[in-house]
């Protein structure tokens, strides 16, 4: 029960999941098969990066607008790289995540020493990475590996690759989150810096740390992006900010810093992906599917905040 | 006047007092004295009265969008809507004025108006309400008016008549004047008086600072907090339908490239990002400079990709300088 009250909002967005994920596989019409399985776990797992990614940076109380114009870049740079000879490919993974590594930094320098607010910077330097992704590659293109994209992108026993990467990376996480000494100190970061500061944490590194492990969690999604859609696309970055924001919102990550998990936002991730599935088979028409999706959307995340309404006195609203 | 609050964890530094206010508007004002001598070196055409009087007609746009999105950003809350409520306003002003009912025709403007008051509302039931972050909040809502345009639409431009007046106070000139641009100066007076001198812009300044301490103080917060995102939402739709007179033609997707922009005149104009600090002299500055900046990069046929690149270098190295100038007390 104590497990349940700590992890109330994870909770909750896991049922919300199933439900969802529940309504999506009756309404398909090819039903409950590995093939349906694998290409919603292949999109859901694109988005879910994105949102561990994003999750990092809004732990330490940061936003990161520039989420999607990272995973463009490493999409884009993964695109010159990711072929050839097995060395070249490994080689080129690195590179790549190093390049994303790199991007996470810069926006982790700029708000750690710089001392601008985190949500101005990346949407300056949002621009800039959009910017340099596009120069490198004006329109989608490139070529990867097919041998290593049908590897990561297709089913091992009924059960999708994205899904067992996706689960690796979620147990990863946790390890570090939980059983190193920096993981609840970044926790401690984003839910009070002056505490944190006080109790002789070293603020300015933790939050470089969170910031790149944002940009390199963000080159994996950027990587595994090119592993889907097998080219480099600079114009895929608002769509991956935006999302990235509602989803670690919808897992119950507190945007006010210091609350959440990386299941958590790949949760939210899942179920705006199963969201926007239902609309595709919903038999509404196309053009107002748009709406409908911002709709649900819109209504998810009101019904995350109808705690409100609990409250004992209404100055506990504001802070 | 973030003491209260105590955000920061190191102020090394004792605070100086030199007005932080004016340090920025100073600071955007040589930028763009700089823009503009760096521009008439590669053109000479650049310090022509003409040019100076386009770029203030275009930069009158942006200014009132950004009007809006100042007033949220001082609350301490942020407006992402302005992008479909530009492209919305749009095409209601748009399809309204060529109907063939002459009483809607008539109407189209304070129709267009309307949606943005409309927008506003909704997005102060989710902020004040609901308490949702309005990051989040705005966004959703910027969804849902995405897909009601596209709907609307059928994904197709949307025909119709641009409304007279609308072309007129967008292009028209008056003693050569841009009208736009006394438009925008009537605006601009009226903003700094009400944020200096009535009692909703010492709130509003008030519950950027400190929400509780107002609360406390027995102030109308929720009724503040729904004022500021109606008006926000009102001044993106009359940007929207001085726009729509400009460009004589509304498109799905018109306010995209604004979000940015607004945004980063309201914040290199020294208003804080986490509110309850800046003036309108600094957005006034914050959005001709960034029309400059655009003008000129455009002007020496960068492609659009290095475009974005400089333009988003130069914005956060006037975001840096003014941290790190300015005093230490809003760091986070």
């Amino acid at each position: 029960m104590i497990w349940l009250r700590y992890n109330a909002k994870e909770g909750i967005a896991a049922i919300a999941l199933a439900v969802l994920f529940a309504g999506y596989i009756a309404i398909h019409p090819r039903g409950f098969s590995t093939y349906v399985i694998t290409i919603w776990s292949n999109q859901g797992a694109l988005l879910g990066l994105a949102a561990i990614a994003q999750f990092f940076v809004v732990l330490v109380k940061g936003i990161d607008l520039s989420v999607g114009s990272i995973i463009a870049l490493t999409n884009v740079a993964a695109s010159f790289l990711l072929n050839g000879s097995p060395a070249s490919i490994a080689f080129g993974i690195l590179a790549v995540l190093a390049v994303g590594l790199a991007c996470g930094l810069v926006n982790g320098i700029a708000v750690v020493y710089g001392r601008v607010q985190p949500i101005v910077t990346t949407l300056a330097t949002g621009g800039i990475f959009g910017g340099i992704a596009l120069l490198l590659r004006p329109t989608p293109g490139g070529s990867i590996d097919a041998t290593m994209s049908d590897a990561l992108t297709y089913a091992v026993a009924g059960i999708p690759v994205s899904a067992i990467i996706l689960v690796i990376v979620l147990v990863v996480l946790r390890i570090l989150l939980r059983r190193t000494a920096s993981g609840p100190a970044l926790y401690a970061v984003g839910s009070s810096e002056q505490s944190a500061y006080m109790t002789g944490l070293r603020v300015n590194r933790l939050k470089l740390i969170a910031y790149g492990s944002s940009g390199f969690i963000a080159a994996l999604a950027g990587i595994y992006v090119s592993m889907v859609t097998l080219t480099g696309d600079p114009n895929i970055a608002p769509s991956y900010t935006l999302n990235s924001i509602a989803a670690v919102v919808l897992g119950g990550v507190a945007l006010s810093g210091g609350v959440g998990s990386p299941i958590g936002a790949v949760i939210g991730a899942l179920i705006l992906k199963t969201i926007s599935s239902l609309m595709f088979f919903s038999g509404l028409p196309p053009l107002a599917q748009p709406f409908f999706e911002g709709l649900i959307l819109a209504i998810a995340i009101a019904l995350g905040a109808l705690g409100v309404f609990r409250v004992h006195s209404r100055l506990e609203l504001y802070r | 006047m973030t003491g209260l609050t105590a955000r920061s964890v190191s102020t090394r530094k004792p605070p100086r007092r030199l007005s932080r206010d004016r340090l920025s508007v100073l600071l955007i004002a040589v930028g763009c004295v700089v823009l503009l001598l760096g521009g008439s070196i590669l053109y000479p055409g650049f310090l022509k009265p003409g040019y100076i009087l386009q770029q203030l007609q275009i930069a009158s746009f942006l200014g009132i969008i950004a009007t809006g999105a100042m007033l949220v950003i001082l609350l301490g809350e942020i407006d992402l809507s302005v992008p479909w409520t530009i492209t919305g306003t749009a095409i209601v002003v748009i399809s309204a004025s060529g109907s063939s009912n002459p009483v809607i025709a008539s109407l189209a403007i304070p129709l267009g108006l309307c949606l943005g008051v409309a927008v506003g509302l909704l997005n102060a039931i989710g902020v004040a309400v609901f308490r949702v972050p309005a990051m989040v909040w705005t966004l959703a809502v910027n969804a849902m008016l995405l897909g009601a345009a596209v709907f609307y639409t059928g994904n197709s431009r949307p025909n119709g008549e641009v409304p007279w007046l609308a072309t007129q106070v967008a292009i028209g000139r008056t003693f050569g004047i841009p009208n736009a641009f006394l438009v925008w100066l009537g605006v601009a007076v009226i903003t700094v008086w009400v944020l200096k001198r009535t009692v909703y812009g010492n709130y509003l300044y008030a519950l950027g600072n400190s929400r509780r301490a107002v609360f406390l103080a027995g102030a109308p917060v929720r009724l503040v907090i729904v004022a500021t995102f109606v008006l926000a939402g009102m001044f993106s739709s009359f940007g929207a339908i001085l726009l729509l007179g400009y460009t004589n033609q509304a498109y799905q997707g018109m306010g995209d490239p604004y979000l940015m922009p607004v945004i980063s005149a309201v914040v290199i104009g020294g208003t804080s990002i986490q509110g309850g600090r800046g003036n309108y002299i600094g957005t006034f500055a914050g959005a001709i400079f960034i029309t400059l900046l655009s003008s000129i990069l455009s002007v020496m046929q960068m492609p659009a990709a290095a475009r974005a690149v400089i333009f988003g270098a130069i914005i956060l190295v006037m975001l840096l300088v003014h941290s790190l100038t300015g005093e230490n007390e809003d760091t986070a």
